[in-house]
């Protein structure tokens, strides 16, 4: 799932400080799952803005919200109406949300999170980068435990120097080195072999390094 | 209730107790004839672990000036770990109302057991007073704007 942090109540009361209708939309998806963007963070966004202006006397008037996904328009349909009798918007969605709502609607649409990463749940209250979306995927070569990601240097052949006796990582010393995950994976996979092939300088082009943003078509699905 | 003013203020206090042990402590309070402010209202929660962030900033935004959580001693809990989850929450919800601009003073956890019936009096006291020499929680707003702020306490 995309996992994403609040930003301080500082820096969202400053994004709305001229507005005094808003619409607080939250995302019943990725962000409702790492609890930074669902229903119940809406709530508590909600409450926490209005206790705020309300201490600064100076009154706001929020209505409440959340869509199945707002990185689909189909789903942002229903709060149209909605919308278009706010000021703003204070969208709890990830940057892909803002970015949809933007396009699709004429007034500011505030972010409320900052988007992370692509993350696992390690346990409750815990997400964890595991996937970097780079475009290419050597999964299958390394037990299903990504380098690129997992790796403080993305490193694609063996570990570094600079692991640690205890099997973590130089740059973070509570980060597992991925290359002895991968290690330990294959071995219990009985494909130690994958280590002696040599893997070639991977190939960014596919990763938003490539330059700018990236697009999927897929012509046999389009309307 | 009490009255809500700046001269004589007397602060409305809510306070979440735990079914277990500090609802039970307040019950016993009243057997053993031990007074305790009237300023204090309790919601009855199955355990404190029910307790949710929304709940203690919705009522601070009905008008209440402060509020205390309950829970039972730490490694009595009936469910094994409400408590302690509670008070992390109640942690978090302080730092919040340091973010929006209120004291975080005005929110509490406290630990006791069904048969601390003096202690339940005894906290209530103490809440009511310190809360009391706090003022009321929308004083500033009120001076700025009492539109606003009679609107925002429906």
């Amino acid at each position: 799932m995309i996992v994403a942090d609040q930003k301080p109540l500082e820096e969202i009361l400053q994004m709305l400080a001229s507005y005094k209708r808003v619409l607080v939309l939250g995302c019943q998806s990725c962000v409702a799952v790492c609890m930074a963007g669902g229903e119940k963070e809406v709530g508590i966004m909600a409450s926490a803005i209005r206790l705020a202006r309300r201490q600064q006397g100076r009154d706001v008037e929020i209505v409440e919200g959340a869509a199945k996904r707002q990185c689909d328009d189909e789903f942002n349909e229903p709060f149209a109406g909605t919308i278009e009798k706010q000021e703003a918007v204070l969208s709890l969605a990830c940057g892909v949300g803002v970015n949809k709502l933007s396009e699709r609607f004429a007034l500011p649409i505030l972010p409320a999170l900052n988007t992370r990463f692509f993350g696992e749940v390690e346990r409750q209250g815990v997400w964890t980068e595991v996937c970097a979306g780079c475009g290419q995927c050597i999964l299958h070569l390394t037990g299903g435990i990504c380098p690129i990601a997992r790796c403080a240097k993305n490193l694609l052949n063996g570990p570094c120097g600079g692991v640690r006796d205890d099997g973590t990582c130089e740059v973070k010393p509570d980060l597992q080195c991925a290359w002895i995950l991968i290690y330990n994976r294959l071995q219990q996979l009985n494909r130690l072999d994958y280590l002696a092939e040599i893997m070639p300088a991977k190939d960014w082009s596919a990763d938003r390094a490539g330059g700018g943003p990236r697009k999927r078509v897929r012509e046999d699905m389009m309307l | 209730m009490p009255e809500v003013g700046q001269e004589n203020f007397e602060p409305r206090l809510v306070a979440f107790c735990c079914h277990y042990c500090a609802f039970a402590a307040a019950d016993l309070a009243g057997v053993l004839r031990l007074k305790y402010p009237s300023n204090v209202r309790i919601i009855r929660l199955p355990c404190t672990g029910k307790l949710d962030a929304l709940y203690l900033l919705k009522a601070f935004e009905v008008g209440v000036d402060g509020v205390m959580v309950a829970g039972c001693l730490e490694g009595s809990c009936h469910f094994i770990s409400g408590n302690l989850r509670a008070k992390k929450r109640v942690q978090a919800t302080q730092e919040l109302l340091k973010r929006i601009g209120i004291e975080q003073e005005r929110l509490e956890f406290f630990n006791l057991s069904s048969a601390q019936g003096n202690r339940f009096a005894q906290i209530a006291h103490e809440m009511t007073l310190r809360v009391r020499a706090l003022g009321p929680l929308h004083h500033a707003a009120l001076a700025a704007n009492p539109a606003a702020v009679a609107k925002g306490s429906g």
